[in-house]
């Protein structure tokens, strides 16, 4: 299977982006500190990809500052590319109405990142199951028990490598 | 499994302390859901809530799928709003190739969409009222949600896994008797959805069950990633199809309503209004539904481009998001589905605590889930 990464992320930043979320996408970056953010878009939603230690500090930034107001994590992601696994946060603040996805990505020798669980309750759950489907652990996090999968499951069923056609069907 | 020696026990528990089981077989868990409650006497001094009976790996099965074939997978994720599920889905591969489907395809989305959602309310309704213990609503709402799956069975053929949605459009336009169908039903649903509201609403002892029970306040809504009625009982007027409206909801003339309190009962209202509002917007789509093809690509395979896409809308639970990774091939690289059951569900362990045994239920109930959607 071919590996859909953009190459280096050449994308010239907001391509498709509306003028408030371009503003919004200059805001953070002039902010929160980088020139390691590296910009982009999902379809017509702004994305900032950061640096796993990076994370918990900028998350934290983007729910407190008034001109953010991430208040609403709305989905946590974990996808497989095969040689490093991303985790995808999109946030949500419901007075600016305005949508950010975070894009981190972790080498498969090094699945570890801060839990944001402290910042919003919702991570809590998400990343129990980011941990079960795709062995990332977040450091931090309260309770890392299984969620979605019984106890004593081996493997992780998120990723590419788990056989999935080995099963028998009834 | 879970052992009941791993259930953490608190400083404050005292020797009275009892563990309850409930689950995963049990009426008032609606489907496979298991809590672990230690009790004091009747007041819940500890939970732990077990998900995870109804994973059947959903999203790692869309890709071995096509993408035409996820449909039917998106189908049965929140197993009573087949077609609010359908359409998400649809929306972001379409969205992927770029293509803008017909106005009347559109428009018999919507009409399906709102339907769906009011027998899901429907069926909310006459469940919440068996968890407290009033046995009669259910007939009543069941009669209601009936009579729409009817209607959609002559639309799709089937009751409940439609597979009607197709990427591009509808799979057919909709049976020559469908008008007259739908303008019965609409009659006879306002009845049924005025009876169930005058039996349990404003009923003495439905009021003191769940009024002022499973009190949840607007900031920790949000902090659990609270969406739909659940949030908008907390005074939240948060809707997407008000504040990113898509498909063409931005041409009916329509309300969100709200309550204040954030209680079981709000809960429960916010969806009776909801649905006389649904009703409506029924009723002007209908109005101005115009003729034309129904899809548009006239196919069923699809190629989208190397790309990604996050796509939400209104289900009858709440938000429901589809984050789609396109690798360019027949088949999606990865799709995740943010299912709203499975936030307002995270937020139980906080809600009852501290709580009675018998308000336990009412709230898991206030709560809606459908673990289809939940485990995936």
């Amino acid at each position: 299977m071919e590996n859909p990464k953009r190459e280096e992320k050449s994308m010239p930043v907001g391509e498709n982006l509306s003028l408030k979320n371009q503003e919004l996408l200059n805001y953070i970056s002039r902010n929160f500190g980088g020139k390691h953010f590296l910009h982009g878009s999902i379809m017509d939603i702004p994305q900032i990809s950061v640096e796993p230690q990076d994370l918990w500090s900028v998350c934290e930034k983007l729910k407190t500052s008034r001109h953010t107001d991430f208040k609403m994590l709305l989905c946590l992601a974990g996808v497989d590319y095969m040689e490093y696994i991303q985790i995808v946060y999109i946030l949500y603040s419901l007075n600016k109405a305005h949508t950010l996805a975070i894009k981190v990505d972790l080498p498969y020798d090094k699945l570890e990142i801060q839990t944001v669980s402290d910042i919003w309750r919702a991570a809590n759950w998400y990343e129990r199951e980011a941990h079960d489907l795709f062995g990332v652990d977040f450091s931090g996090h309260p309770d890392m028990s299984p969620l979605i999968l019984f106890d004593g499951f081996e493997g992780y069923p998120g990723r590419k490598e788990f056989p999935l056609h080995e099963y028998d069907e009834y | 499994m879970v052992s009941y020696d791993d259930v953490p026990i608190s400083d404050s528990s005292s020797e009275f302390d009892m563990l309850l089981n409930m689950g995963p077989q049990h009426p008032s868990t609606h489907g496979v859901f298991r809590m672990l409650l230690k009790i004091d006497g009747e007041v819940v001094t500890h939970a732990e809530p077990h998900i995870g009976y109804l994973h059947r790996g959903s999203e790692r099965l869309t890709e071995v799928e096509q993408y035409h074939q996820v449909v039917t997978l998106m189908d049965r994720l929140d197993y009573l709003s087949n077609f609010n599920n359908e359409w998400v889905y649809c929306r972001a591969v379409e969205k992927l190739i770029g293509v803008e489907i017909p106005e009347r395809a559109e428009y018999i989305r919507v009409i399906l969409g709102e339907l769906n959602r009011i027998a899901s309310h429907l069926l909310f309704i006459g469940t919440f009222g068996l968890d407290i213990g009033a046995m009669t609503p259910v007939m009543f709402a069941f009669r209601g949600r009936e009579r729409i799956q009817g209607l959609f069975e002559s639309v799709s053929g089937a009751r409940m896994m439609h597979n009607y949605f197709h990427i591009g459009g509808l799979k057919e336009d909709l049976p020559e008797n469908f008008s007259d169908n739908i303008s019965q039903l609409i009659l006879r649903l306002r009845e049924d959805i005025e009876e169930t509201d005058r039996l349990l609403s404003f009923n003495e002892l439905f009021v003191s069950r769940t009024k002022g029970v499973g009190i949840i306040s607007k900031d920790l809504a949000i902090d659990y990633g609270w969406t739909g009625p659940g949030l908008r009982a907390c005074g939240v007027r948060y809707d997407v199809r008000k504040s990113e409206p898509y498909s063409v909801y931005d041409r009916f003339d329509f309300k969100i309503p709200t309550t204040l309190d954030g209680d079981c009962w709000d809960r429960y209202f916010v969806r009776v209004m909801e649905m006389y509002e649904s009703l409506s917007i029924v009723e002007q789509a209908l109005e101005q539904m115009p003729e034309g093809p129904v899809n548009v690509l006239g196919r069923r395979l699809v190629r989208p481009p190397k790309n990604d896409v996050y796509m939400k809308a209104e289900n009858p639970r709440g938000e429901i998001g589809i984050y789609l990774i396109s690798d360019g091939s027949d088949k999606p690289y990865r799709l995740k589905v943010r299912p709203p059951s499975f936030c307002n569900l995270s937020a139980l362990k906080e809600l009852i605590t501290d709580s009675y045994v018998a308000d336990a239920v009412v709230i898991l109930g206030s709560l809606d889930i459908v673990l289809g959607e939940v485990d995936r």
